[in-house]
C-alpha cells in the first residue's frame, strides 16, 4: 500500500509546434508524500508548470498515469475533473489571477460557490481564510487597491478557503519584492506545517527552494537530481 | 441566484461598452414598440373585427351607391341574421386638415351591429330624439373638444343639401367608447333619415354599403355567394366581403405597411444582434484567463458556458424590458401624429413578440461567445495570459 498522496507514473507530455514534436515531459516519475512541502526546480522550459497542471488535472499527459489521493486523473471525465479540483486542490498562481471586478471576499468566496453551503457558511468560511492570511482588515478591497504580496495572500486564501489537502503553487513569489516574497513563504510554511497542508512549489528562486522540506530539480522533462534542506 | 453578483459584476467590468450597448438595445426596444403601434393602426383595427360581419358593396366600387330597398332582400337571405346600411359623408370640419370619418348610419342598427362601440342608452335614446344629432367617437372628441350639446357644422364636399347649401350641421348627442384598446372611436355617425331627407334629391333612397351578421362564420363564403348571385345581373351588381378582407383591402390601399415596418425591424434587429454580440464576443476575448482560473477553481465547462449566457441574458432583458416599458409608456400617451394614427396602441400579442426578441436576441449574441468560453483549454489560456 503506497502512501504518498501524488503519485506521477511514467509520464510523458508531447507538444507538436506544426512539424515538431516537443517532449516537455519525458518519462518523468514522482511521489509526494502527504504533508510535504516539495519544491520544483529547473530552468524554463524543462517541464515544472506542465508537471504541476498535470498533478491538478488542468490538463492530460500523453501517456502515463496521475494518482492523487484515489483518484486517477487519467480516467475522470471533463466534469468530475472540474468537481475534483473544487474539493481536493487549491492552485496559487504566479501573477495572482484575481478577478479585478470582485472584491478580495468576493474572490476567496468564487470556489465555495460550487459547494451547497449557505451564504452565511460561506461567508465564515471566507473571513477564516482572510484571518489566516491576515488580511481580515481588507476583506472589501478590491484587487486594484492592494499590494502585490496583499493580492497573493487574497490568491492563498481563495486557494485555501475550501480546505483543499494540496496546494500547487507556480512561482508564487516571482512577481513580488523580498519583503514580500518572505512573508508569502513564511504562511506556506505555516500552512504545511501547522495545517498539514502538501504542498508543491514551482519557483526558480533557491531561496524559496531552500524553505522546501524536498527540492527537485528538472531538467528537459526528466528528474534530473534532488535535494534535501 | 449565488452566482449573480459574479454575473453582474462581469458586465461592469467595461462600464462604458456595457452602458452604450444597453442603450442600443434600448432604444431598439423603443422602435419596436412604436413600429408595432403603427402597424396596428395602419391595420385600422382589422384583427378585432367580428367573424361574423360580411359587407357588402357595389361590385365596382365602394364609391358607386347601392339602393336601400336592397335592405329588406337581405334580410330576407337564409342565414343572415341582422342587416344594416352606412354611407360614407366625406365632409371637413373646418379645415381640410382636421381629418376624421364621417358616416351616416341608423342609429340603432349601427350600435347593434358593432357592439363593440359602448354608448350609454340614455345617449342613444336622446340621439334618436333628435333627427339633426350626432354621435362620435372618444378620440375625435377627444382631439376637437367635443362635448354633449356641441352643435358642429361639417362642410359636404360631395354631398349637397336640398337646397343647394353645403353645410350640414349636427348636436353632439353621445360620445361612444371603444370595448377594446385597438377599437376605432375616431368616427362620427349621423343618421341616416335626416341625411337622406336633406339631401339633393337625385340621390336619394342610395346608401354606400351593407354591414351582414351571419349565424355562421363558416358560411360566410357560401352566403357571400348568395347574396352577389342575387343582385347578378342588375344595375347594381354586388361584391360581398367579409368585413376582415374588406378592411385589410382599404388598408392595403395604402401600400403594404406591414411589410415596410417587418423590413425596417429585421434591419435594426440585425444591427442590434451585432453590437451586442460584439460586446459579449469582444468581453469574453478579454477575460480568457479569468474564465480558465474559474475552470481551476472547479468551474465546469458547463458551468463557464451558462455564465456567459447568464450575462447575455442580463445584458438583453434589462435593456429590451425597459425598452419595452418605455415604449408601451410614450404608446399610451397617444397619437403622436394629432390624428393621423387614429387607433394607436401596443398590441398585447406584439408585447410578445417583444419578450421573444429579448431571448432571442440574448441566445444569439451569447451563445458563440459562451461555447468560445466553455471549449477554452486552461493550460493554455493560462500559458498565454
Amino acid at each position: 500500500m503506497n502512501d504518498a498522496l501524488v503519485q506521477v507514473r511514467e509520464v510523458h507530455k508531447v507538444y507538436h509546434r506544426g512539424s515538431e514534436r516537443i517532449d516537455v515531459l519525458d518519462g518523468l516519475s514522482l511521489e509526494v508524500p502527504e504533508g510535504e512541502f516539495l519544491a520544483l526546480m529547473g530552468p524554463s522550459g524543462s517541464g515544472k508548470t506542465t508537471l504541476l497542471n498535470l498533478i491538478g488535472g488542468l490538463d492530460t499527459p500523453s501517456a502515463g498515469e496521475i494518482v492523487v489521493g484515489r483518484s486517477s486523473l487519467g480516467t475522470l471525465s471533463s466534469a468530475s475533473l472540474a468537481s475534483w479540483r473544487a474539493g481536493h486542490v487549491g492552485f496559487i498562481f504566479q501573477f495572482y489571477n484575481l478577478l479585478p471586478v470582485l472584491s478580495a471576499e468576493a474572490n476567496v468566496e468564487l470556489p465555495l460557490l460550487l459547494t451547497r453551503l449557505g451564504r452565511s457558511d460561506r461567508r465564515q468560511r471566507v473571513a477564516t481564510a482572510l484571518e489566516i492570511v491576515g488580511l481580515s482588515d481588507r476583506a472589501k478591497h478590491y484587487p486594484r487597491q492592494l499590494s502585490g504580496g496583499q493580492e497573493q495572500r487574497v490568491g492563498i486564501a481563495r486557494a485555501l478557503v475550501t480546505d483543499p489537502t494540496l496546494l500547487l503553487c507556480d512561482e508564487p513569489t516571482g512577481d513580488l519584492d523580498r519583503v514580500s516574497a518572505e512573508e508569502i513563504l513564511d504562511l506556506l510554511e505555516e500552512l504545511s506545517r501547522e495545517h498539514g497542508k502538501t504542498i508543491i512549489m514551482v519557483t526558480h528562486d533557491p531561496a524559496a527552494a531552500a524553505r522546501a522540506s524536498r527540492v527537485l530539480h528538472l531538467d528537459k522533462g526528466r528528474l534530473s537530481r534532488e535535494s534535501g534542506t | 441566484m449565488k452566482f449573480l453578483p459574479l454575473i453582474l459584476r462581469s458586465l461592469l467590468r467595461k462600464k462604458t461598452r456595457t452602458v452604450f450597448t444597453i442603450l442600443s438595445i434600448f432604444v431598439a426596444f423603443i422602435l419596436f414598440g412604436y413600429l408595432a403601434a403603427i402597424d396596428s393602426a395602419f391595420g385600422l383595427g382589422v384583427d378585432l373585427v367580428g367573424e361574423d360581419r360580411l359587407i357588402l358593396q357595389h361590385k365596382v366600387s365602394l364609391v358607386q351607391l347601392l339602393p336601400e330597398s336592397y335592405l329588406r332582400r337581405l334580410e330576407a337571405v337564409d342565414g343572415i341574421i341582422f342587416v344594416t346600411h352606412c354611407t360614407w359623408f366625406g365632409g371637413v370640419y373646418r379645415d381640410p386638415k382636421n381629418y376624421f370619418p364621417q358616416l351616416v348610419v341608423q342609429p340603432e342598427r349601427y350600435f347593434k351591429m358593432y357592439p363593440e362601440f359602448l354608448l350609454p342608452e340614455e345617449q342613444l335614446s336622446a340621439w334618436l330624439e333628435d333627427r339633426t344629432g350626432a354621435v362620435v367617437g372618444r378620440a375625435t372628441a377627444q382631439r376637437y373638444g367635443f362635448k354633449i350639446g356641441d352643435r358642429v357644422p361639417i362642410q359636404g364636399t360631395f354631398w349637397r343639401l336640398a337646397d343647394g347649401g353645403s353645410t350640414w350641421e349636427f348636436t353632439i348627442r353621445g360620445i361612444y367608447d371603444g370595448a377594446e384598446d385597438g377599437t376605432d372611436t375616431t368616427q362620427f355617425v349621423f343618421r341616416y333619415d335626416y341625411f337622406d331627407e336633406t339631401r339633393v334629391a337625385s340621390a336619394k333612397g342610395l346608401v354606400g354599403w351593407y354591414m351582414l351578421r351571419i349565424r355562421d362564420p363558416e358560411r360566410a363564403p357560401e352566403i357571400a355567394a348568395k347574396v352577389d348571385a342575387m343582385f347578378a345581373n342588375s344595375f347594381y351588381e354586388t361584391k360581398t366581403t367579409t368585413e376582415k378582407a374588406f378592411l385589410r383591402g382599404f388598408a392595403n390601399q395604402i401600400g403594404n405597411i406591414g411589410a415596410i415596418l417587418t423590413a425596417v425591424l429585421a434591419a435594426v434587429f440585425f444591427t442590434i444582434l451585432l453590437v451586442s454580440g460584439n460586446t459579449m464576443a469582444q468581453s469574453v476575448r478579454e477575460r480568457s484567463s479569468e474564465f480558465a482560473v474559474l475552470k481551476t477553481l472547479g468551474f465546469s465547462d458547463g458551468l463557464v458556458l451558462l455564465l456567459v449566457l447568464g450575462e447575455s441574458f442580463a445584458l438583453s432583458v434589462f435593456a429590451g424590458l425597459a425598452g419595452l416599458a418605455t415604449a408601451w409608456y410614450l404608446i399610451s400617451l397617444g397619437d403622436p401624429t394629432g390624428g393621423v394614427l387614429p387607433i394607436f396602441y401596443f398590441p398585447p400579442e406584439k408585447l410578445v413578440t417583444g419578450l421573444s426578441f429579448i431571448i432571442l436576441l440574448a441566445l444569439l449574441s451569447g451563445l458563440f461567445p459562451a461555447i468560445q468560453a466553455m471549449r477554452l483549454r486552461i493550460a493554455d489560456a493560462l500559458r498565454r495570459s
